[in-house]
């Protein structure tokens, strides 16, 4: 046994932090963000509560950044893999920014508010580096596929990370409880569409997104009003009854998304990882024209690739973690990206980067859990999927 | 405050031990398992086995987490609390009574007095987390 110490002196904190002490939460120092790991409930409580009713969660360390003018859309379009085009007023999608090299700079959520002006909402422990790679790509200029040439594009953009609460109402009971602090229409926002107006008084940017394989929200608002929104959230919810919502720290929030095989940048994403690789083809659009890496990722297409993001899940007793080997007869193949008990599911899950030849279901495969080669299978995902 | 019963003795790596003639049962305290978080995996040695002082012998996870489990005294292996298998959350709600992982018959029976007293390991905490 050897918990770490933590130093609380410079992490950076949200609006929520004292809530999140009164509430009982566990700090710890993630990326830099003094976060509640989990609260009194613990981490399988808070999971299962948020299957089974509600989960609220902090998620104001996420940054967000503007990107406002006529070149709005085509300076995005320019820097992320996913086809902006596409989206209407109102609606948001998933994507991602590649470098040059076919890597990720960062997974993110793109809202488009109207033909002129998109959010960029992207994670906590990359903002800095993201807000520098967009600045830096935006004064280099996009690249013009006949000319080669460089076009500085018309845009504006603003860090409004600071400006930003987000709190993410989670489950299956997360529209029934947003609905009783607002007059938005709920049920008439889709799946990843959104609208503003008032939440409890606030203004408020609500959308039907989320990191946990429940229908929910997320709810963007000034800092100022984290701690009202978050206290009329929980009480609305019935905080303390047995079939409450929950406060649900980062602990849960990453076996929720674990269970719904949703990737986190750092494990199934990073700078050396490519979208194809990670299973994210079907937000990597060739065809939408010229974008940042979009050559190496082409050339990943046509020649096959190395690796591939698959899911399994342990056969042997034991838990396979973050970072772990993986063999295949005597020789290491690949390494586990995320491992975890699932708390829904009641297994032992993860995710592993493995050559494509020994990606396909019901492969077996062995993992160096400390020393012991345990068995696990390559198995479908998302390992959870919950009923619409 | 974590709960530190008075008759048992403590390491700094937050086990417990208790000592009946010369054989010790050992956990880990209340302060360790509210670090851990949801026990939800014990590794544990087999009867027959045996221990040199402060050598890993199993393993305790949680979600979050994997912590190996030290021998604070060395000795062979006389019993081991299998029934945690199946129910690690034991090991959350009731670590100093039916949560024991093993029982070690000490080679050096007098090893266990030199561990840390209740009060000490109170002021180890306190100085330390």
């Amino acid at each position: 046994m050897e918990p770490t110490l933590k130093e609380e002196a410079e992490l950076k904190k949200t609006p929520l932090n004292e809530a999140h002490r009164r509430l009982g939460g566990k700090m710890v120092d993630f990326g830099g963000w003094d976060m509640p790991v989990q609260y009194t409930a613990g981490v399988i409580e808070e999971h299962m509560r948020t299957r089974t009713a509600a989960g609220l969660f902090d998620v104001s360390h996420m940054g967000e950044i503007w990107v406002e003018g006529p070149d709005a859309i085509e300076f995005v379009n320019y820097i992320t893999t996913n086809d902006v085009t596409a989206l209407a007023d109102g609606q948001a999608h998933y994507t991602a920014m590649p470098n040059k090299n076919g890597g990720v700079v960062d997974d993110l959520l793109v809202y488009r508010f109207g033909p002129e002006k998109l959010l960029l909402v992207v994670n906590a422990g990359t903002t800095d580096k993201d807000w520098e790679w967009i600045r830096g790509n935006a004064e280099r200029g996009m690249r013009n596929a006949g000319s080669g040439e460089f076009v500085e594009p018309n845009i504006q953009l603003r860090n409004a990370s600071p400006e930003f609460c987000q709190i993410a109402i989670q489950g299956p009971k997360a529209e029934s409880i947003l609905r009783t602090l607002t007059d938005i229409d709920l049920a008439a926002i889709k799946y990843y569409w959104f609208t503003t107006g008032k939440v409890d008084g606030v203004d408020a940017i609500v959308s039907r997104t989320g990191y946990t394989g429940e229908d929910g929200f997320e709810v963007y608002a000034a800092p100022e009003f984290a701690e009202q929104l978050w206290n009329k959230m929980l009480e609305a919810g019935g905080y303390g009854e047995p079939d409450g919502i929950l406060p649900a720290g980062l602990a849960a929030r990453n076996t929720l998304r674990l269970e719904s095989a949703m990737a986190l940048y750092g494990h199934e994403l990073s700078d050396e990882i490519s979208t194809l690789e990670a299973n994210l083809g079907w937000i990597t659009k060739m065809k939408k024209g010229d974008f940042i890496g979009r050559d190496v990722l082409a050339e990943q297409k046509e020649q096959g690739l190395e690796r591939k993001l698959v899911g399994f899940e342990m056969v042997d007793r034991g838990i396979a973690r973050d970072g772990f080997d993986v063999f295949v007869g005597d020789e290491k193949v690949g390494y586990v990206t995320s491992g975890s008990p699932a708390p829904y599911l009641k297994k032992n899950i993860g995710m592993a980067y493995l050559p494509p030849s020994f990606a396909n279901i019901g492969q077996e495969i062995k993992i160096d859990v400390r020393g012991k080669l345990l068995t696990a299978k390559v198995v479908e995902t998302p390992f959870y999927r919950r009923n619409k | 405050m974590a709960n530190i019963p008075e008759d048992l003795r403590y390491t700094k790596d937050h086990e417990w031990v208790s000592v009946t003639g010369d054989t010790a049962a050992i956990g880990i305290t209340d302060y360790a398992q509210s670090s851990l978080g949801d026990v939800v995996y014990i590794d544990l040695p087999r009867v027959g086995d045996t221990f040199g002082t402060h050598e890993a012998f199993g393993s305790v996870e949680s979600v979050k987490a994997v912590s190996e489990i030290f021998t604070p005294v060395a000795g062979e292996v006389v019993e081991v609390n299998s029934a945690l298998n199946d129910t690690p959350e034991k090991v959350n709600n009731d670590p100093y009574g039916e949560a024991w992982f093993v029982k070690i018959k000490m080679s050096n029976p007098g090893e266990a007095d030199a561990m840390l007293s209740a009060e000490e390991y109170e002021e180890y905490l306190s100085a330390n987390s």
